[in-house]
């Protein structure tokens, strides 16, 4: 391939120069005339906003094929030998780079800020005492453990009984599509969602909320029967502590979805020669089911369990969009966004993240230990 | 991969009559007790959203005083309207969310997986210092909660101009899903046949030919799954939105104005019920039309950061 004349190297080399630098001039006006307030002053401002999306996404999308494009032309530009050795960089370090600066600088950057982003003459510790001395953010702590013991626990059960439940009737598929569906649902859609299921309005008036309307109806059934004296509907995102426990319903309702499809096919999986040895050894369906299908697909549990766990621990939008962490419903995560705008603490905010992440690492090796293992993702 | 939906099983297994015997023979038959308890876990499953959705439909002054199903055991009597819908698209910043998360959740999906499969190509099919080390630390950033890049990168961008900018958001979302995209990617990408290279090669293509023209098509399976789940997350993400984009109007996405509209949930009730539509509608759609490869993207994306 060496075999090309000195005037031709130079022109190709010239060629890939002007290419990346017309790219890179290209995409810089581009994002230019992004930036600008109004796009085009003439359109009415809808089409205006259109043209501005049309920009932007042909942008983001050509710009990146563009610049391999350019980045591969350049290297060809090399002699052979020079090329063989730099290829595997234009490959791979555009996303080195990227991870690089999104995440490696910055956590190396969180967990030196919270050790030194202190008032004078404290030790390196003084954020972590700090926190660990907080009432507050002792009170988050607490509400996370009871997030993580309740619905990564929760979402397995009832993932696990309705697979059960369902591999054994005929409308199968599309009983667990509409479980299944929340999981396609923002944490903010699910928080608007079901304000309208704990919606409450005061006794005596028609509650508009599915939950009370439910409560409150099934209350005066047993009022009528004498057993209850009265019933009064429930502020549920309000009343401590069973706010928290109605934000976690909204996770779980989120979460089974996923539990249900990845414990089904762990079902599905199991071979019907030990179901039926068992069957013909006079096991019942309640039997077989604990004795033989749950012990097998036990790898499929943990997954699941330790996945929906690191999720909870992350939990924010749903708690700042409905109660604000206000109430007691507060977690880490939401104590750390408010540090870090609110209070512009940036030493407490840190903390908090590195907080985050010593809960999450052990959970997330034994994820992907046994991702690996059960071959989910790969 | 072993995550199957049913037509995979079915696929799989050996060849007795599909479905029929399990159900059949005698003792499969459903009891009511199966049916009725998965009945109920679907009631319990649709009933939130299908409230909402009735509300949207359903003018302010009924929402706010009579519940969802009032209209539905009397449909007759319900003045059915689409008068939110309309309200929320063209007054409210709906409309410009709606094109905004267009314009964030495209490239935020477009770039990551680019980068990814030239990363992953090059991590599986070519020869260099650094190899494994880079790979590693790559994948090994999996589990690093996105929370921990909040401070430092915010810092970056306030000092940079990047707050704001769809750029510095794509690039957000760029960074955050390439571990994952990486990981899923080489997993697939590392298990194509040598052959192909060679043949291509001997045929004078150059790793970047082989990698536009073979790898990329064979790869659309895998590429779908992470594209739909990348997508997705984007969409729905309201994080991210919230610390590098924010909440004005020029560039706030669906969730950070619907999440808007709830902090001022007093006079915009029944607004809030078809804006939350608004921002379902697309997750939904896909959802409906891809189920297979949506749930495969799901699952597999499942271990995000």
């Amino acid at each position: 391939m060496d075999t090309m004349t000195s005037n031709h190297r130079v022109m190709s080399i010239a060629r890939a120069i002007v290419l990346m630098a017309t790219t890179l001039a290209a995409l810089w006006l581009g994002l230019n005339f992004l930036s600008q307030e109004t796009i085009l002053e003439g359109l009415p401002p809808n089409a205006s906003k259109l043209v501005q999306a049309l920009i932007a996404i042909v942008l983001g999308v050509a710009g990146i094929w563009a610049l391999f494009y350019a980045g591969n032309t350049m290297l060809e530009a090399f002699p052979a030998k020079a090329r063989d050795t730099l290829r595997p960089y234009l490959f791979v370090l555009p996303a080195v780079a990227v991870v690089g600066l999104y995440l490696i600088y910055p956590t190396v950057g969180t967990v030196v800020t919270s050790f030194t982003d202190i008032p004078e003459g404290e030790s390196f510790f003084y954020n972590y005492a700090d926190a660990f001395t907080d009432q507050e953010v002792l009170l988050n702590l607490r509400n996370n453990m009871i997030w993580l013991l309740i619905a990564p626990a929760a979402s397995v059960v009832i993932g696990l009984a309705f697979a059960g439940l369902v591999d054994r009737i005929r409308l199968e598929s599309l009983a667990k599509s509409f479980v299944f569906m929340p999981l396609a649902i923002s944490f903010v859609g699910a928080a608007v969602i079901w304000q309208f299921v704990y919606a409450w309005k005061p006794p005596g008036q028609p509650q508009i909320g599915t939950l009370n309307a439910f409560w409150v109806g099934a209350g005066e059934i047993l009022v009528g029967m004498g057993i209850l004296t009265e019933i009064e509907p429930i502020p549920w995102l309000q009343v401590i502590p069973v706010n928290t426990l109605a934000l976690i319903a909204i996770m779980v309702w989120l979460q089974v979805g996923f539990a249900m499809v990845v414990l089904s096919a762990a079902i599905k999986g199991v071979p019907s020669d030990l179901t039926e040895a068992a069957r013909i050894d006079g096991a019942n369906e309640r039997q077989i089911f604990f004795r033989i299908t749950i012990p097998s697909i036990r790898g499929a549990l943990l997954v699941v369990y330790t996945t929906i766990a690191i999720a909870v621990l992350k939990v924010f939008d749903l708690i700042f969009v409905t109660t604000g962490g206000n109430l007691d419903t507060s977690v880490i995560a939401v104590r750390m966004y408010q540090e870090m705008f609110r209070f512009r603490n940036f030493g407490a905010a840190t903390t908090m993240a590195v907080i985050l992440l010593v809960a999450v690492i052990p959970i997330m090796f034994v994820n992907i230990r046994n991702l690996r293992r059960q071959g989910i993702g790969a | 991969m072993t995550v199957v939906t049913d037509k995979d099983t079915t696929i799989e297994a050996t060849p007795k009559p599909k479905e029929v015997r399990r159900r059949r023979d005698g003792t499969e038959k459903a009891s009511w007790f199966v049916r009725i308890a998965v009945l109920i876990i679907v009631l319990m499953w649709t009933l939130p959203t299908l409230g909402l959705f009735v509300n949207s439909f359903r003018p302010s002054v009924e929402s706010s005083t009579t519940g969802w199903w009032t209209s539905l055991l009397d449909p007759f009597s319900t003045d059915w309207t689409l008068s939110n819908y309309v309200n929320v698209l063209t007054s409210g910043g709906m409309f410009d969310a709606l094109i905004n998360s267009l314009i964030v959740a495209i490239p935020a999906t477009v770039i990551p997986i680019t980068l990814a499969a030239f990363a992953a190509f090059g991590f599986a099919w070519l020869r260099f210092r650094g190899r494994g080390l880079l790979f590693g630390v790559l994948v090994g950033l999996l589990v690093v909660p996105l929370q921990l890049s909040l401070v430092p990168l915010l810092q970056i961008y306030q000092g940079t101009g990047l707050t704001g900018s769809f750029v510095g958001i794509w690039l957000a979302h760029t960074g955050f899903g390439l571990p994952l995209a990486v990981f899923l990617l080489y997993g697939f990408i590392s298990q194509l046949p040598q052959d192909i290279f060679e043949s291509a090669y001997i045929d004078g293509a150059s790793p970047y030919t082989a990698f536009t023209k073979l790898v990329l098509p064979l790869s659309v399976p895998a590429l779908a799954s992470f594209a739909i789940f990348q997508f997705l997350w984007v969409w729905n993400d309201f994080l991210v939105a919230l610390v590098f984009l924010g909440t004005s109007s020029d560039v706030a996405v669906l969730p950070i104005e619907l999440a808007s509209i709830v902090g001022s949930r007093g006079e915009a009730y029944h607004l809030l019920t078809a804006a939350a539509f608004v921002s379902m509608v697309i997750p939904l759609v896909m959802f409906l039309a891809l189920q297979r490869y949506f749930v495969r993207g799901l699952l597999s994306g499942s271990v995000k950061g």
